[in-house]
């Protein structure tokens, strides 16, 4: 090795040498801090001192100072000292004064003028050596008192003609830190089409600084810099293409100028591919050429040069994704990774994982990546490093679709049970939205989310139990799959709290799906609950508590077990306030409410809006804007992108879920309805207003909903939306419809002949609707039929803001058509229009009928003409599942009528429809065969056109 | 690139250059946090990781860390070559530099880093221009400065 000059050691400062092995011998921090503190006042007596200190004794306590500082010491003086060495025209004096300067920025004003001065002399003196130090010394303090006095000097200096070579390259990259900090202050200008030229210097190091620089620059203008491709196209293919050419002291390890080519290739990154042919076949060359190098043999075994051309594949890799745009080049280097996967290198899988996360997201690459899901899962369960596994989850995360979602959410729920504990939280919540998004059947999402609850209990968020609540109660098809499945978990004798707040929750609201099996009837429900009482935290309990009270509405049969329980001394003595108060309140409400106002005040949950999942956003804000691979964005071959085909939409903006869920945060019941706020048909013993005006209506959240939504185009003529109807045949509440700017939500209540809805408007947004009118049209024949009156409503809704309107409705005589909701008004100057088909249908007017088995028997052959029965056979569109069945025959609005069809698998069912002019009796029966997974539904009624429309109403239900 | 830290297998910190502006007690909760997250990963591990929202770039020479703090969109194999040229730079100025030479010398540790990298890019990737460069400097510290007198033309 050949030593340097012997000079560049210590430099005679042999006082620092000293000092600093004293500094290394101290046994003891206290012995060292007394150490320092004896050279620091040392070295203050010395600055403050009568004798003047020459130069070299002003550089050697200046450098202890910076020492002392590096070793984590505070350091208060010394900064006028150093600023003197500055103007020393010894040059070891000035590159100290400089150092400190540089390591200890300070802002104090009187200094930073001194010190700009200096650096001022130093750039005007001709002399490269002294104006690179004063250029370090910019690029390193960087702040924006050294950039207002010297953004626009050092352009000067950068492209003038006779400046050296060494000081281009500090001026350059200079001047990108500049515009960094203070984008601002530095002026763009004519100098700037000059820096685009010095992409053809001579000088390979003045092209590596420019390159960084005009990277920079044109990341913020692209505009201002686009000439730039092509020059970077033909210095990348100059490096890259031809072998002949010497680089000399640029090629590193057999690897030419991989730095620069690095950087050319991030340059090319700001922009879309060129559109000159040309240019674009010669950009495909030089990356086809990187493509194939990487198969060549190598030039040496040393890690370096494996590093270096590696270095270059994958930014040239980067590019080939950001262009996205060549089918053959994006395979290519989804295969090149896949090598890469399987490589003996760590830090090489590491890469291709994390590369491949980014060509899933490639239409033309998902599905070539979706190939090495294999190997990828097998990383998962045998790299040793941690770092590396988090890269294969985010890959199995950003490669996931509909074809493989099982498939991952097994390997990623299993990888948990092991799972470092660093990324358990993070794994829960990539789980959680996969499983929300590629639900096909939600049975499957409950599983998956009650899984994750029992492998990492604790890393459940809370975001992710309320988002399964969230959807367990706008989706009925999974309400009593949900009861039962909850119900059996909690069996386990030692769970999870989370498991007992869901629970809770979900038995509370859906306890009754279950409730017909002896072995999950009410009691055992509640006795399984309150047996996890004790052991829960206070908010869990408070949740627990609220169950109870709907308990005692679902089920009058355990109204005295429970209120038995809240009279206890331990609940209403309860040293906690909250729950004290809550025993109280819900033991004095079950005691004086009737069980219709209590049906009122615990009616089930109405459904939440949809939106965006909060856990992803929760997701979002873990990873940094940046790191997540968006799974919503992937394009697919049509040219949509597939979160279309879902109910939320994707670009929503996030807001705390916490604004609408759950009895932990909001002082008091959970569900009871908004429309109690208005309605108030309640006595008016104090306490139970008290309680119910804490209530707010749930849809509320939205007011936190603020986003910036494309110019919705108005229709004059809205297509009559008909989304939702047939989810509310056998339901009468949840939203109906919902835009990026309204959400419609709907209560009803029916008695005999007459109907009522609430109809909730809510502005998603945060600016006013105004003129806004919502009437209701019926087809002409509908109208003798069905006599629906609006009351008006308020013209104008605040943004965040929920409106009602009430409609009175009237059943003249069974009728098929339905009545449409119109609704207009202005937002943002443009008029909306919209149209909704009203979920009034015939079976909204049954009245249950309770009969015997004989009686249903003897009615069933009377009603035997041909057409008086209906029958259609069907295959099952939902899980088949006995208890859902049931929940939705019942909802339907006829009795279900326990051991009358000899075989117990079939359902029968009786009722009275209602109109003005009519009775009209109907019997029904649903076989199901869950073999065949169909059923056949039969339905007999005095009169053809019920029959013929209760079957088309119901058959839509399984 | 964001930070470079130099640090010992003792946790003990060599060398800090700072490309971003931060306040001293950020700085030092960054490196205390990062030698503690660096030091505690196992010898065969990858040199990246992911942290906080800064991918690190790390490699163990002898007694000594080099870690380096890159933003996304950064390539982290170029970034292990930076650390190694770095290496290699020092290598031939100290001749087979050890720690020692870091510590007793660490000012020019940061010359040398100062030539090379500079805003946190490479500025001159070229072994020999660098240390042409130092060589240089050195060279001036034996002369008495004739700056005022013959502004230096004889140096180049």
């Amino acid at each position: 090795m050949n030593k340097m000059p012997a000079v560049s050691k210590g430099d005679g400062m042999r006082g620092l040498a000293v000092f600093i092995s004293d500094i290394r011998n101290c046994k003891s921090k206290e012995a060292e801090i007394k150490r320092i503190n004896k050279e620091l006042a040392n070295i203050r007596s010395k600055f403050k001192g009568d004798k003047a200190l020459d130069g070299y004794s002003k550089k050697k306590y200046v450098c202890k100072l910076l020492f002392i500082f590096l070793l984590g010491h505070d350091i208060d003086f010394g900064h006028m000292e150093a600023v003197n060495l500055l103007s020393s025209n010894k040059y070891t004096e000035k590159q100290i004064g400089y150092l400190f300067i540089s390591v200890l920025v300070n802002s104090n004003s009187d200094l930073i003028r001194l010190i700009n001065n200096a650096i001022k002399n130093d750039l005007a003196s001709r002399n490269p050596t002294f104006m690179n130090l004063a250029l370090h010394c910019i690029a390193n303090v960087g702040s924006r008192e050294m950039a207002e006095a010297f953004a626009s000097e050092i352009p000067r200096i950068l492209v003038a003609g006779d400046t050296m070579d060494c000081v281009k390259q500090s001026a350059a990259l200079c001047l990108l830190r500049l515009n960094r900090t203070s984008p601002d202050l530095v002026p763009m200008g004519e100098w700037t089409a000059r820096v685009v030229h010095l992409l053809n210097d001579q000088h390979l190091g003045v092209v590596t600084s420019a390159t960084s620089l005009i990277t920079t620059l044109a990341q913020k203008s692209p505009d201002n810099f686009k000439t730039s491709i092509s020059l970077a196209i033909a210095r990348l293919s100059r490096i890259v293409t031809s072998t002949s050419i010497d680089l000399q002291d640029y090629t590193y390890y057999f690897v030419a100028a991989p730095w620069l080519s690095v950087k050319l290739l991030r340059l090319l990154q700001c922009y879309p591919p060129p559109e000159d042919t040309a240019l674009r076949s010669r950009l495909t060359e030089c990356l086809e050429t990187i493509l194939n190098k990487a198969q060549e043999p190598p030039k040496s075994k040393k890690v370096q040069h494996s590093n270096a051309k590696n270095a270059v594949l994958f930014e040239a890799i980067s590019l080939i994704i950001h262009h996205d745009s060549e089918p053959t080049l994006l395979v290519r280097a989804c295969n090149q990774l896949g090598q890469f996967l399987q490589h003996r290198e760590t830090n090489l899988r590491y890469l291709a994982l994390e590369s491949m996360c980014t060509l899933a997201s490639s239409e033309f690459s998902h599905e070539a990546v979706k190939t090495h899901i294999d190997t990828v899962i097998n990383a998962l369960k045998t790299e040793r490093d941690v770092s590396v596994r988090q890269r294969a989850v985010d890959l199995l995360y950003a490669m996931c679709d509909r074809s493989n979602a099982k498939q991952i959410v097994v390997e990623m729920l299993s990888y948990l049970e092991t799972a470092d504990y660093s990324i358990r939280e993070e794994i829960v919540l990539k789980v959680a939205i996969l499983a929300e998004k590629y639900a096909v059947d939600y049975t499957w999402y409950v599983d998956t989310i009650l899984n994750l609850i029992r492998i990492a209990g604790d890393y459940v968020s809370e975001e992710v139990w309320y988002r399964v609540i969230q959807i367990v109660i706008n989706r009925d098809d999974v309400q009593g799959y949900a009861a039962k499945t909850v119900f059996e978990a909690l069996q386990a004798p030692a769970c999870h709290e989370n498991l007992v707040k869901v629970g809770g929750y979900i038995l509370g609201e859906f306890g009754n799906l279950i409730a017909g099996d002896s072995r999950s009837s009410p009691l055992v429900q509640f006795n399984l609950l309150h047996s996890k009482f004790h052991l829960c935290s206070v908010p869990t309990q408070a949740l627990l508590l609220s169950a109870y009270i709907k308990f005692i509405n679902l089920f009058p049969e355990v109204k005295a077990t429970i209120q038995e329980v809240l009279r206890s001394d331990s609940q209403l003595r309860n040293a906690d306030v909250e729950l004290q108060q809550r025993a109280v309140e819900y033991l004095r409400l079950s005691c004086i409410a009737s069980t219709d106002i209590l049906a009122t005040v615990f009616e089930e949950m109405p459904p939440f809006p949809e939106r965006e999942s909060s856990i992803l956003a929760k997701l979002k804000r873990k990873k940094g804007p940046g790191n997540l691979p968006d799974i919503d964005a992937r394009r697919n071959v049509n040219g949509n992108t597939e979160h279309s085909e879902k109910p939320e939409p994707a670009n929503k903006s996030s807001f705390a879920l916490l604004a609408d869920l759950l009895p932990t945060n909001r002082p008091r019941p959970a569900s009871a309805s908004p429309i109690m706020l208005s309605t108030a048909t309640l006595g008016s013993t104090p306490p139970i207003t008290a309680l119910l005006n804490l209530n707010s209506p749930p849809s509320t959240g939205a007011s936190l909903l603020v986003d910036v939504f494309p110019e919705s185009s108005c229709l004059t003529a809205p297509e009559v939306s008909e989304e939702n109807f047939f989810r509310f045949v056998c339901k009468n509440n949840g939203v109906i419809y919902e835009n990026q700017l309204l959400q419609i939500g709907l209560k009803s209540e029916y008695r005999q002949n007459l109907g009522r809805i609430y109809v909730f408007y809510g502005n998603k947004t945060s600016t006013q609707f105004l003129s806004f009118t919502s009437s209701v049209t019926s087809p002409d024949s509908l109208k003798t039929q069905l006599i629906v009156h609006a009351k008006t409503v308020d013209p104008i809704i605040e943004g965040g803001a929920q409106v009602q309107q009430i409609l009175n409705i009237e059943c003249v005589s069974d009728f098929t058509d339905a009545p449409v909701l119109n609704v207009q008004f202005r937002y943002g100057g443009t008029l909306q229009n919209i149209a909704v088909k009203l979920p009034v249908m015939l079976n909204k007017f049954f009245q249950p009928t309770e009969m015997t088995s004989q009686d249903f028997f003897q009615r069933w052959k009377q009603l035997g003409a041909p057409q008086q029965e209906v029958q259609k056979i069907f295959k099952a569109k939902h899980p088949m599942d006995t208890d859902v069945t049931k929940a939705k025959i019942l909802g339907f609005g006829v009795t279900l009528l326990e051991r009358v069809d000899p075989n117990p698998e079939n359902f029968v069912g009786a009722g009275v429809i209602h109109s003005k002019n009519s009775q009209v009796g109907c019997l029904l029966r649903l076989e199901p065969n869950t073999q065949a997974q169909m059923y056949r539904l039969t339905l007999r009624t005095s009169r053809d056109s019920v029959s013929q429309r209760l079957c088309e109403l119901l058959s839509e239900q399984f | 690139m964001q930070f470079m830290l130099l640090f010992s297998r003792q946790g003990k910190l060599r060398l800090q250059k700072w490309y971003v502006p931060l306040s001293d007690k950020e700085r030092k909760k960054i490196s205390r946090d990062l030698v503690q997250t660096i030091l505690a990963r196992k010898p065969k591990m990858c040199s990246f990781l992911e942290w906080r929202d800064l991918k690190i770039v790390y490699k163990r020479y002898a007694s000594l860390y080099f870690c380096c703090a890159v933003e996304d969109q950064d390539n982290e194999l170029i970034t292990l070559e930076i650390i190694h040229r770095y290496v290699e730079l020092l290598d031939k100025y100290f001749g087979s530099v050890c720690e020692l030479d870091i510590i007793f010398n660490f000012e020019k540790a940061y010359f040398i880093l100062d030539e090379f990298l500079l805003g946190g890019e490479a500025q001159e990737t070229s072994k020999k221009n660098v240390l042409k460069a130092i060589e240089q400097a050195d060279l001036l510290q034996e002369v008495s400065m004739l700056s005022s007198i013959d502004g230096f033309s004889w140096l180049f």
